[in-house]
């Protein structure tokens, strides 16, 4: 039980700890984001001026393709899972995961994944270049051969997910200290056992999925051709019944992350603690029955259509909940303003910002206008970038320094926020013009009429991407050259078990459980 | 006896990593094999995380016998198994969501029911909805030319499939047998009860065979006979799957009760092996139901 630390480069490879999987989880999703974000200015380089550039159209398709996966599943979910490997231990008082031999094989899956992936850039016909919803006929019939190695990619992915989910879910249903009832639980670990729960739910799905693919491309069954019957709207329906959860997925462990912030550096408790339970609960329920809202253009019968914007318009309610606690544990509150709680406000104003665009796309008659425009573009990055990577970006900031016991730089900290939320906001902000005006997306070139705003949408994103730079820089000072830290709660407003144990947090935490009152 | 609040913490392992190799090789190499090239990388990748999973699972069973597992840890894999056949349950979902959609909305659709007129008279004239669908979009076309051509005939519920509804109905009820014997400390009926689910197994698999063999050279059904093949084969062929693996993994138990593994209050290898017995029987119900009966 007391073992340590192994030496060298196998104590990375054969780890069974949490937080040396949460520290490769994160790693890796960083490298990801640095991968997905560098297509990203490959797409925005080539958006900066109509007409043709610096890339084929072909090959942009490739990139809003790769770019999408690699966020999606390489730096998104990943960097979540890294936050919950470190965390939830920590946070309900166990001594590791419930299984740490398949935690370690939940990780090492995903590079193997990713590189596959990656390799088929360089292979003959490309990568695939069908975007990131792989919509049939375009990834079964009109694909590229390397489709595949796309699909036996998310095969692995995916089980990959599973497993660290029933990992979460075992430790969460099973680990937690003596005392540590579920209504005591922090939010982090609430909205994570409801994730995993999601994850488990809908990843066998998404392997159907791309397993029908599978089978139409290279057996000749026919799911997805209405010659033999099948109907390619039907993958789209079994897309989105994987892919709508799949946003919550992303989005509540971000919500569970700002749950955790917000109070501390307002030093007040979270406002509302069981309705966030039940918001976050109510959330994961309808995000199983509003799937069909993503293909109002599809010719779903009109019944189809009022069902799905009905019951999509629903889920603002237990999400306005949540924004309503933030602003309401915000209230009245001693607030500082650390680079942590810099990006928690972001958080909730920009996250809302997006949700009420969603709230918009939700309205079918005028869904038609908006379909695959910019604007979608523009709300789905609000959500994920402002909401998710923001969120996730909070974390390391405010945990950082319970991982490796030194203190960030402030000043670096805030104006990485701020150049961050800056470029955020001109990157993505105009799109919301561009797709009401008609821009649509996923296209190498565009009329004349959207010149000036892609310009500033494209200079935007250079100033975000280059903004990462400076997280990286912070983060590697950091742990080289960071001032020390001793305090166990680092922050003065901090509550809970990870902020009881010593800082630099041990190799080993909770061998007995602790009392919790 | 390891107690609540000593939980044991495996200490590194290698056997991950292999395992993750193993997978990883998998997947490359069976985007090659599909290709046409040699399934060789395909090969070495399944031995490799074959021989990891073998070694895996002994280490488990070695250290529960040496009373490392506590019973928290025991709980774990509980859950473990739990969460696992409920994704497998989700898997089946989507194929049987892809059967009940395809059969309510779409056919009706390509025939032109409302709001989908036009999509009949321009595409797909002449179609009309039926189940079995003997004749599909392609041929209503296409006619002798068609791609996707339907089955002559299908398979008929109530002699092969029937037998095998006995079949794996009465080996759940066996394997519970099995339970029951080994909770009573009876190891000589464990092992005989669990023997017999194994060979109602085999025997399910054989008769599966026998069927697929019929479609396919004597009632042209095949997986390329339009929709219908397509989810008849595919539900199914991974049904058929699921059950060779529960057969698998009950005829390990079978071993290790023979090696005298098990006692009235330590089964759980045997335990999680029976739910997905269990499970795969559930599947093979609504199976037969949705497939055979409802679908001639």
């Amino acid at each position: 039980m007391a073992h340590g630390p192994a030496k060298g480069i196998g104590r990375w490879l054969f780890t069974t700890n949490h937080k040396d999987i949460g520290t490769l989880y994160l790693w890796f999703s960083f490298a990801m984001f640095l991968l997905g974000g560098f297509f990203a200015m490959v797409i925005r380089a080539e958006l900066f001026e109509p007409g043709m550039q610096i890339v084929n159209p072909e090959f942009f398709n490739q990139m809003t393709t790769m770019h999408g996966l690699v966020m999606v599943f390489g730096a998104i979910m990943p960097a979540f899972v890294g936050l919950a490997n470190w965390m939830i231990p920590m946070m309900i008082g166990a001594p590791d995961m419930a299984l740490p031999r398949m935690n370690n094989l939940s990780f090492w899956i995903l590079p193997f994944a990713f590189a596959i992936l990656a390799a088929t850039l360089f292979m003959e016909g490309g990568a695939p270049n069908f975007g990131w919803t792989f919509y049939a006929p375009l990834s079964t019939t009109y694909a590229p051969d390397t489709v595949n190695y796309f699909i036996f990619g998310v095969h692995i992915m995916g089980i990959s997910s599973i497993m660290g989910s029933i990992n979460i879910i075992a430790t969460v249903l099973n680990m937690r200290a003596p005392g540590m009832t579920f209504m005591k639980m922090p939010l982090f670990v609430w909205t994570w056992l409801i994730t995993a729960f999601l994850l488990i739910a809908v990843m066998p799905v998404l392997a159907g999925a791309v397993t029908m693919m599978l089978m139409d491309i290279n057996f000749g069954t026919s799911f997805f051709n209405a010659a033999g019957g099948g109907d390619p709207v039907l993958f789209q329906h079994i897309f989105w019944f994987f892919g709508h959860p799949e946003v919550y997925i992303i989005i509540l462990p971000a919500f569970g992350v700002i749950s955790q912030i917000i109070p501390t550096f307002s030093r007040k408790p979270l406002f509302g603690y069981s309705s966030m339970v039940y918001a976050t609960s109510s959330i994961a329920f309808l995000s199983f029955i509003v799937w069909a809202h993503h293909m109002f253009t599809v010719g779903m019968p009109i019944g189809g259509q009022l069902y799905f914007m009905y019951a999509t318009m629903l889920i603002a309610v237990p999400t306005a909940a949540k924004v309503f606690n933030w602003i309401s544990t915000m209230f009245r509150g001693s607030i500082t303003y650390e680079t942590p709680m810099l990006f928690s406000i972001a958080f909730v104003i920009l996250f809302t910002i997006g949700g009420f665009t969603g709230l918009m796309l939700s309205i079918a008659p005028s869904d038609v206008q908006y379909h695959d425009s910019y604007f979608v573009v523009a709300h789905f990055h609000y959500v994920m970038v402002a909401g998710a990577v923001f969120s996730g970006t909070a974390a390391v900031y405010y945990w950082l320094p319970k991982w490796c016991g030194k203190m960030y730089d402030e000043t670096m900290g805030k104006v990485h926020f701020w150049v961050s939320f800056i470029g955020f906001n001109i990157t993505f902000f105009p799109q919301h013009f561009l797709g009401l005006a008609g821009m649509p997306r996923r296209y190498a070139d565009y009329a004349l009429q959207f010149s000036d705003w892609n310009m500033i949408s494209s200079v935007g994103a250079f100033i975000y991407g280059a903004s990462q730079l400076l997280f990286l820089f912070n983060v590697i000072r950091t742990i080289k050259a960071g001032k020390p830290v001793d305090d166990p709660k680092v922050w003065e407003g901090a509550e809970g078990l990870e902020w009881e144990v010593p800082t630099p947090a041990p190799y080993h935490t909770f061998s007995t459980p602790p009392d919790v009152k | 006896m390891a107690t609540e609040g000593n939980y044991y913490v495996p200490e590194q392992s290698k056997l991950p990593l292999f395992a993750a190799t193993g997978m990883g090789l998998a997947a490359l190499g069976a985007g090659q094999w599909v290709q046409g090239q040699s399934p060789m990388v395909f090969v070495a990748g399944a031995l490799v995380l074959a021989f990891t999973l073998y070694t895996w699972f002994g280490l488990v069973i070695k250290e529960n016998r040496a009373g490392l597992a506590s019973d928290q840890l025991k709980r774990s894999y509980v859950w473990g198994m739990t969460w696992f056949i409920f994704s497998e349950v989700m898997f089946f979902a989507a194929f049987f969501g892809a059967l009940f959609y395809v059969r309510v909305l779409v056919l009706p659709w390509l025939a032109g029911e409302s709001p989908n007129e036009m999509t009949n008279q321009l595409l797909w004239q002449g179609f009309e909805t039926n189940w079995p669908l003997f004749n599909t979009p392609d041929m209503a076309i296409n006619g002798d030319a068609a791609q996707f051509k339907g089955p002559d005939d299908i398979i008929d519920p109530w002699h092969l499939p029937l037998i095998n509804t006995i079949i794996l109905l009465a080996s759940s009820v066996t394997v519970h047998f099995a339970h029951t014997a080994i909770k009573n400390e009876n190891r000589q009926k464990f092992t005989t009860w669990l023997g017999i689910t194994v060979a109602l197994g085999v025997i399910f698999l054989f008769f599966q065979a026998e069927e697929y063999i019929e479609a396919y050279q004597e009632l042209g059904l095949t997986l390329e006979s339009g929709i219908f093949g397509t989810t008849f084969f595919m539900l199914t062929g991974f049904h058929g799957a699921h059950v060779f693996m529960g057969t698998f993994m009950l005829a390990v138990q079978l071993v290790r009760g023979f090696k005298g593994h098990f006692s009235a209050d330590d089964q759980f290898g045997f335990e999680a092996a029976s739910w997905y017995w269990h499970f795969v029987d559930v599947v093979w119900v609504g199976l037969f139901i949705f497939v055979y009966v409802l679908g001639s």
